[in-house]
């Protein structure tokens, strides 16, 4: 009875704590203007169910999408192995849905070795990550923080599949003991192997089954409250992320409506245009983004499949996609700790352009697209980059000078390069 | 090829004077009337234009930028004047269908013109050869052959990745009877050749090489004796990388217009 009532407390303390952290997060994202992606609600459907769900664009690179995969399934998976936990917590019996007799045991069979694919998947994820050292997984923004963030989660993972696979086990030599509460239930195809290492008596096993049962939930409900710190949270956003990505051709950008309404007074005097939305031109700190760049950002994984290519990143060029999110995020989260302490309209004399991400790296970009063609959820680094940059451009004059010239020729010329408009037609007659 | 063009190219203004209509619009772009590479380029995509019949016409002096370089330096201002004086322009003509000489006009107009009150129907210039490829007003024949030679083709990132036209261009190629080399960065994987975003026009930023000689290396790597291209700044930092490279005297960079020209004896 103690048990049941530390497990609903425990349970309900989780989720509090979770639902207020959620809260703040989507709190951020609301920071951001507004954008309106809510047309097309079929073909979104379909994009989130093939690129999120189905993971197609993971399987460009076929090794990690496989092994990512075998994690993916074996974490959805699995949670209806946690419904089953979370009612035995509550009611405290023994393997509430044994009642389904084959059918469960099929399924406590195929959960083990979905397990144990989690556990391997993981391992290798380790050695990629710490042995293998790959290329992708490192960079600039790669710091501390970021790498053991990685190596948190990946063991953590296998550390729950762990107690996962030793509470099976112990349940199973329990259950042929004919031990009073645990009544024969389920297969055991991989824990199985297990059981010769655990020891041989009945009150020990009993811990041993208890103890990892509560490490297994209660380390899922740590691991859920730690989503909102990590760049793990992409297991979460990467559902919305993908039903609100960028239908439109990659190579569309956004025509910006406040200054289509000054450019029609422009050339049509008797035009006038409707009264100004507040606010600058483009974007100089997370506010003047839009809430998809900023979840975005909390979407993002870190994984570098986009500074991987990255052509400006791969020449050597202090651009990277990747820090380009991680920034955005960073500076989100110190926005949202502001309003925090001292409620809205606090000034922290910071800010995303300059104080994280250099002028230097906004002028790298060639605007490719090779970084949203990469990214397995649809972040789309582009459009943060194209909005620093109207804002260095329209509201500071500030763009290297070769770029003014530029500008100044396409004004004055109708032509980037310094030619005039009389001489455009002289290809014709030229050879 | 480089001799004069022996025919007259119509302007819209002379159409409109005869009382006629142009089936499609050529819109050069600003690289094709200047750069004197990319004129080249042009001058041929009227060739194949008066080859096949098809009733065209070019705007000439009343052609301007179409606003890509200031919209992706961050200009939005002079894009939309750019912009809403090019659709002027177009509207005033009644203009339907459009052929362009570059991806970055091609993109432009196709996707960012429509919300400015520019509704048009938009290919690349290679996606017209491949049309004409389709319904056999175009063949590879009677002039230079490129039986077995290797043709390596460079995706320019506003056509492929930026408007998902991988194919067209590569089906004007495989009519030649080349050898076809795909380069390992390919398609939706295509490495920039360096000139987007605006960067055609400026310095790159620091780095430890330039972007297109890591481009140019791959596309040597697959030992071609033609680089193929379909976007005039492709053609600046390809066949600049050829030349640094040293290798202008056994790889030629040619636009698929040019190839085509070629091969038809045009």
């Amino acid at each position: 009875m103690v048990a049941q009532i530390l497990f609903i407390a425990i349970t309900v303390a989780a989720i509090a704590l979770f639902s207020y952290n959620l809260r703040k997060v989507i709190r951020n994202i609301r920071l951001g203007r507004s954008e309106n992606r809510s047309d097309q609600p079929q073909k979104r459907l379909m994009t989130m169910l093939k690129v999120a769900f189905g993971q197609t664009k993971m399987f460009f690179r076929p090794v990690p999408a496989l092994l990512h995969f075998v994690v993916y399934a074996g974490f959805v998976i699995i949670n209806i192995e946690v419904l089953e936990i979370m009612i035995d917590g509550i009611f405290g019996t023994h393997r509430v849905f044994s009642g389904l007799g084959l059918f469960y045991n099929a399924l406590i069979g195929s959960f083990e070795f979905l397990a144990l694919g989690v556990w391997l998947g993981c391992v290798v994820f380790l050695i990629r990550r710490n042995l293998i050292k790959l290329k992708r997984f490192t960079g600039v923004e790669m710091t501390r923080w970021p790498r053991s963030d990685a190596n948190l989660i990946l063991i953590s993972e296998i550390l729950l599949m762990t107690a996962f696979l030793i509470m099976n086990a112990a349940d199973a030599k329990l259950q042929t003991m004919g031990a009073g509460h645990y009544t024969s239930a389920g297969a055991f195809p991989v824990s199985q192997y297990l059981q010769g290492f655990l020891p041989a008596s009945e009150s020990a096993l009993i811990a041993l089954e208890r103890g990892c049962w509560w490490f297994h939930i209660i380390g899922i409900f740590c691991f859920l409250n730690y989503l909102p710190y990590s760049k793990h949270f992409h297991i979460l956003f990467a559902f919305p992320n993908t039903y609100f990505s960028n239908l439109e051709p990659k190579g569309e950008f956004t025509n910006m409506a406040s200054v289509t309404n000054e450019v029609k007074a422009m050339l049509d005097p008797s035009f006038t245009p409707p009264e100004a939305e507040a606010g600058r031109f483009g974007a100089k700190d997370v506010n003047d983004l839009t809430w998809v760049n900023l979840m975005n950002a909390y979407t993002c994984t870190e994984c570098g499949r986009c500074t991987a290519v990255c052509p400006a990143n791969i020449t050597g060029k202090l651009l990277s996609p990747r820090k380009i999110m991680m920034d955005t995020r960073d500076r989100m989260e110190q926005v949202g700790k502001n309003i925090d302490k001292t409620g809205n309209g606090f000034d922290d004399g910071k800010s995303l352009l300059d104080t994280h991400i250099s002028r230097e790296e906004i002028w790298a970009c060639t605007s490719c697209n090779a970084c949203t063609q990469a990214c397995p959820i649809n972040i789309d680094p582009l459009a943060i980059i194209t909005e620093l940059r109207r804002y260095a451009v329209m509201e500071e004059s500030q763009s290297p000078a070769s770029i003014n010239t530029m500008l100044g020729n396409i004004e004055n010329n109708g032509a980037p390069w310094k030619y005039a408009p009389a001489d455009r037609f002289n290809w014709a007659d030229e050879s | 090829m480089s001799e004069k063009l022996n025919f007259e190219v119509p302007t819209m203004a002379q159409l409109i004077a005869r009382g006629e209509e142009p089936e499609i619009l050529f819109w050069v772009g600003c690289a094709g009337s200047y750069d004197e590479r990319a004129q080249k380029t042009t001058r041929d995509i009227c060739r194949i234009l008066h080859h096949v019949g098809i009733k065209y016409a070019v705007l000439g002096t009343e052609e301007s930028c179409t606003g890509d370089p200031a919209k992706r330096a961050g200009n939005e201002f002079l894009f939309q004047m750019q912009a809403m004086t090019n659709i002027e322009v177009l509207n005033g003509y009644n203009i339907k269908k459009i052929v362009t000489g570059c991806p970055h006009c091609f993109n432009t107009i196709k996707n960012e013109y429509p919300g400015l009150g520019g509704d048009y129907e938009v290919i690349h210039h290679t996606q017209l050869i491949q049309q004409l490829i389709d319904e056999g007003k175009l063949k590879a024949e009677g002039g230079e052959s490129f039986k077995g030679k290797k043709i390596t083709y460079h995706d320019p990132c506003y056509l492929g990745r930026g408007n998902d036209v991988y194919e067209a261009p590569r089906k004007a190629l495989e009519v030649l009877d080349a050898q076809l080399v795909e380069m390992k960065r390919c398609k939706s994987n295509g490495l920039c050749c360096g000139a987007g975003g605006a960067q055609m026009f400026k310095e790159p930023e620091k780095g430890f090489k330039d972007i297109n000689i890591e481009r140019i290396e791959e596309a040597l790597e697959t030992q071609p004796s033609i680089i193929a291209a379909g976007c005039p700044f492709c053609m600046t930092m390809l066949s600049d990388g050829v030349k640094l490279k040293d290798q202008d005297q056994h790889v030629q960079v040619l636009d698929i217009a040019e190839i085509t020209v070629r091969a038809n004896g045009l």
